[in-house]
């Protein structure tokens, strides 16, 4: 019987993703150029919005795997805390700088949109807010990471932090709503509605979006491996000196 | 456990324990203000309410390094962890202690604060609660984070950097609280939030402070 927990053994995770990893990187390129050129450049301008509503080919996506990001590596912290599976632990740390770039992009993409639409670069609104303190999340995150200088301490308590931070995230989340209501409109998206926007948009979009979650996957995996095997040759130098 | 209380509070009230260091911080920043906005009464008083619950959060924060860093330097963490007390009721004491010294004190001062900055007369009861209530919440995740850092070296910048972000809810429920006050309304609500999340947190973060100092004394 096979099972996800084989995938803990350091030696079976490199096999399997080593083998996976070109045809993840090959997919997620592949979603992001179809989709991208596809929205970009096939797709009609919007009545009122003219051509910077493309934007959100890249605002939406990279907003959606900035959360998803921050979720993984709860799951991951919380893998590690209960069985004490390395990979887990690294993969964790692996993710949260992509998770910070996703974050910076939906920021940055958001700021260049708001400007012509909202006439202004930011607007203190609880979903812009919101983001910002994720971000500081993920600085956080990895600012303890970098500090402690044994590895297994740093994984125990980047694993407590985040469990805790994912608690006062959710909780910061709905008590900016009382604060100020926001120009951010809803959202756009849901999975239970028949029809989300126009199909046009729709195809060239949610390509984009599996590009992304592709494109984490691939990134995520490629930097849990440079984790592997930089824990490899920091054994290895132990073992040399201890010889 | 009342020892440990009264050990605690003997310390920070002592010479170099840095009792009062936070009030004159808190009065610092309040002068402070009018240089950066400028003294015109009727924009201070619009802003005096938020500013204080921001002022007292800050000096909150300048003492958090002392809750377990001077007891982890001399040994008498490893001490507290191998008597019979729990490691989660050391914390949470460590972080009573912490509030009874830099809170509670930050919560008297305000009012007097208040009127340097022309805080509306109505706005005192509210304000004077909201910090009564949002102050141990301060001092509870700030306890938590510094038992994250405490193995660090020069961990207080680090420190800031982690327990800011998860300050985010207890600011704004305070601050809002204080400020509808000064607007003449209602707040009961936001106060009632922020003594949500001091109850929450005093009830879980504990286990979390906890869980953090026994990975730090391996």
């Amino acid at each position: 019987m096979s099972s996800i927990w084989e995938y803990a053994n350091p030696r079976r995770f490199m096999a399997t993703s080593g083998a996976l990893l070109p045809w993840i990187s090959a997919i997620a390129a592949v979603c992001l150029v179809v989709g991208l050129v596809w929205g970009f450049f096939f797709t009609p301008n919007d009545f009122r919005q003219g051509s910077t509503v493309k934007i959100i080919y890249v605002h939406v996506p990279s907003a959606i795997m900035a959360v998803n990001a921050w979720l993984m590596m709860l799951v991951a912290s919380l893998i590690w805390v209960v069985r004490r599976h390395h990979v887990s632990a690294l993969a964790a740390k692996a993710a949260a700088p992509v998770g910070m770039v996703f974050t910076l992009i939906a920021l940055f993409t958001g700021a260049v949109w708001g400007q012509p639409m909202w006439g202004t670069w930011w607007e203190w609104d609880p979903r812009l807010t919101s983001f910002l303190i994720l971000f500081l999340f993920y600085l956080g995150f990895m600012a303890l990471w970098e500090a402690i200088e044994n590895p297994d301490q740093a994984a125990d308590l980047t694993a407590v932090l985040c469990l805790v931070g994912s608690v006062f995230a959710v909780i910061s989340r709905y008590a900016l709503v009382f604060w100020n209501q926001g120009l951010h409109q809803g959202a756009t998206l849901s999975l239970d509605a028949e029809q989300n926007i126009a199909d046009v948009f729709w195809y060239p979009l949610i390509t984009v979006m599996a590009g992304f979650g592709f494109l984490f996957l691939a990134l995520v995996l490629y930097r849990t491996r440079t984790e592997i095997r930089a824990r490899r040759v920091k054994a290895l130098i132990a073992q040399e000196r201890m010889a | 456990m009342i020892g440990l209380l009264k050990r605690d509070l003997s310390l920070a009230i002592r010479a170099g324990g840095g009792f009062g260091l936070s009030l004159a911080f808190f009065l610092i920043f309040t002068a402070l203000v009018p240089f950066g906005v400028g003294p015109e009464t009727g924009r201070l008083s619009e802003m005096a309410a938020g500013l204080l619950w921001l002022g007292a959060l800050l000096a909150c924060l300048l003492s958090l390094d002392r809750i377990f860093q001077l007891d982890w330097e001399d040994g008498t963490l490893d001490l507290l962890a191998t008597s019979p007390l729990p490691l989660e009721s050391v914390a949470a004491l460590k972080a009573l202690a912490h509030w009874l010294t830099t809170g509670l004190p930050l919560v008297a001062a305000a009012p007097v604060l208040g009127i340097l900055l022309n805080l509306p007369g109505a706005a005192y009861p509210w304000l004077i609660a909201s910090l009564f209530v949002g102050t141990p919440a301060l001092s509870i995740i700030g306890a938590f984070g510094a038992a994250l850092t405490v193995g660090i070296k020069r961990g207080g910048l680090l420190l800031s950097l982690l327990v800011l972000p998860l300050y985010v809810p207890t600011l704004l429920f305070g601050a809002l609280a204080a400020t509808r006050g000064a607007q003449g309304l209602d707040a009961t609500t936001p106060l009632v939030l922020t003594a949500g999340i001091t109850l929450g947190a005093a009830a879980l973060l504990p286990f979390a402070a906890a869980a953090a100092l026994r990975v730090n004394l391996r």
